[in-house]
């Protein structure tokens, strides 16, 4: 790190200072490492929740927007603080429970989805040296933990034992092994140049000027990004591939049955997965934390995912929802053709030696 | 490497208990669940071993897509979902003799070789960080044949499935 007049907003000093001061209070050897690693887990846990709760009023907010109406209004400034209470709604409603329920899986299929958007957030990059664990299996791992929210989307639509929960989890399933593909090979493709699953690899191979960012390397750079967000819409279960919840077909899809604090658990888990995708996106196409060094790396990171979020809920409210055969074609017919041949041109340029 | 620590044994029993889970449960669907958590603390069990790649791997194959097409079919299949299954048959005790033998001739095996399997699974240099690297280069190179047996062994398994899936709707 550079030596910068805005230093002090760089977040790594606070972290060696908790550091030492737990070193100080007689923490060392593996417990300190427990230590560091639970308050890290909270810390990330407690800033993406409330990230989640805004992400939750500004997609509102654009809704409203975009519909010629003005969203929530009544709590706050232009409804700031909508979101909390609805949360405080949710807490003290009562968990209605179905008799014919699947008792452990309609339990633990909230929890399940909850915890596997978080696990993503272990190697996220959210800055210089702002990172969990760089493991050096990175991408992979995210790809690989976020099956698990297929899972829980499965559990609960057969715990609830109704026919449109199970459907809208039958859905969801189908659609996100297909989109899985597409999306792999995009994110193969920044790999391939990268030579590193590492996220911190992945950023630091596009620095440098804006040029070195890998959506502008032409011609792959952007077919593999516009692969990589049609995909990664469809894994966030938003529209236009929200067909798991299709609300005219379905009611309400997998979370049907679910009530309280059940839902509010899903419903937080999908934001978390919207900020992850868009922070994903923004790791392998926009050079992740690097910017203007005046600015700390952190709020460029941050900034640009927000940019991402943006135009994933823009795609929300403007495209119409897909039928499910359209969507399956889409998938297998034209984004996987698309992908492998995209990853082929990456590689053939590669081996050329045709890119800067 | 050295002693296996306390999180090996906790990842052993869960795969033991889980597995067991599996083959026992008379709900299909809960048995599922269970192969997911068994497969899944198996790729804990690769992390122990240095190998996250193939942890990573675990996951995304079996997990990702094996364990939920299972799900999938058993989803579909109406008289597997509704109904409490008998995981077992009149063979049972066969079965239990032919199982135990296998398991005690396999710790017979790993007891005899311990030592020698232990002493050359000892990693004593540090692990590339780059294993990966490592790994897609000897794909390429020195394990070509293995690699791509198996990945016309994976066409021939999807050809034969399109075909099955064909014949049916004609």
């Amino acid at each position: 790190m550079s030596p910068t007049p805005f230093i002090l907003m760089e977040l790594q000093p606070v972290f060696a200072w908790i550091y030492e001061l737990l070193q100080s209070l007689g923490f060392k050897g593996d417990l300190l490492t427990v230590v560091v690693y639970a308050g890290l887990g909270v810390t990330v846990f407690g800033v993406l929740a409330l990230l989640a709760l805004y992400l939750v009023w500004w997609e509102r907010k654009i809704a409203g927007h975009i519909q010629q109406r003005f969203g929530p209004m009544r709590n706050g400034w232009h409804g700031w603080y909508q979101t909390m209470m609805d949360g405080l709604k949710l807490l003290q409603k009562e968990d209605v429970l179905v008799d014919t329920r699947d008792k452990p899986v309609f339990f633990w299929a909230p929890i399940i989805c909850f915890v596997a958007a978080f696990c993503a957030y272990v190697v996220m990059p959210f800055g210089e040296g702002l990172i969990v664990a760089d493991l050096n299996i990175g991408v992979l791992y995210i790809v690989a933990i976020t099956t698990f929210t297929v899972i829980s989307l499965l559990m609960a639509g057969w715990g609830s034992n109704n026919k449109y929960a199970l459907l809208g989890g039958m859905r969801s399933a189908a659609q996100v092994v297909s989109y899985e593909v597409p999306m792999v090979a995009s994110i193969l493709t920044v790999i391939l140049f990268t030579g590193s699953l590492s996220m911190v690899d992945i950023v630091e191979s596009q620095s440098g000027m804006v040029f070195n960012w890998f959506i502008f390397r032409l011609p792959f750079g952007p077919i593999a990004f516009m692969i990589y967000i049609t995909a990664a819409t469809a894994e966030a279960n938003r529209t236009p591939f929200d067909i798991p919840e299709a609300e005219q077909e379905l009611v309400a899809g997998f979370n049907i049955e679910y009530s309280g604090m059940k839902f509010a658990m899903f419903f937080l888990a999908e934001f978390v997965n919207l900020f992850t995708v868009s922070a994903i996106a923004v790791t392998l196409f926009f050079g992740g934390w690097q910017g203007w060094e005046f600015i700390p790396s952190w709020i460029w990171f941050l900034g640009k995912t927000f940019m991402v979020v943006l135009l994933l809920m823009l795609f929300r409210w403007t495209y119409p929802r897909l039928r499910v055969d359209q969507l399956m074609e889409f998938a297998w017919k034209i984004l996987v053709p698309i992908a492998f041949a995209n990853l082929i041109v990456a590689g053939w340029m590669k081996h050329a030696g045709w890119y800067w | 490497m050295g002693e296996p620590g306390i999180v090996f044994w906790i990842l052993s029993i869960v795969i033991l208990v889980s597995g067991f889970m599996v083959v026992s449960l008379k709900n299909i669907f809960h048995c599922a669940l269970f192969l997911i958590l068994c497969l899944f603390s198996v790729a804990g069990i690769f992390i122990l071993l240095g190998a996250e790649f193939l942890a990573a791997a675990q996951v995304l194959i079996y997990v990702g897509a094996v364990a939920i097409l299972m799900i999938f079919a058993i989803m579909l299949t109406s008289n597997l979902a509704s109904e409490k299954i008998q995981q077992s048959n009149e063979n049972v005790l066969v079965g239990f003799f032919v199982c135990v033998t296998f398991a005690i001739s396999a710790v017979m095996l790993l007891a005899k070789t311990y030592e020698g399997v232990w002493g050359r699974m000892t990693i004593t240099e540090p692990l590339p960080s780059q294993n990966i690297a490592t790994l897609g280069k000897y794909l390429m190179t020195k394990f070509m044949l293995p690699f791509e047996v198996v990945s016309v062994l994976l066409l021939a398994a999807m050809i034969g499935a399109i075909v099955l899936a064909r014949k049916e709707s004609a």
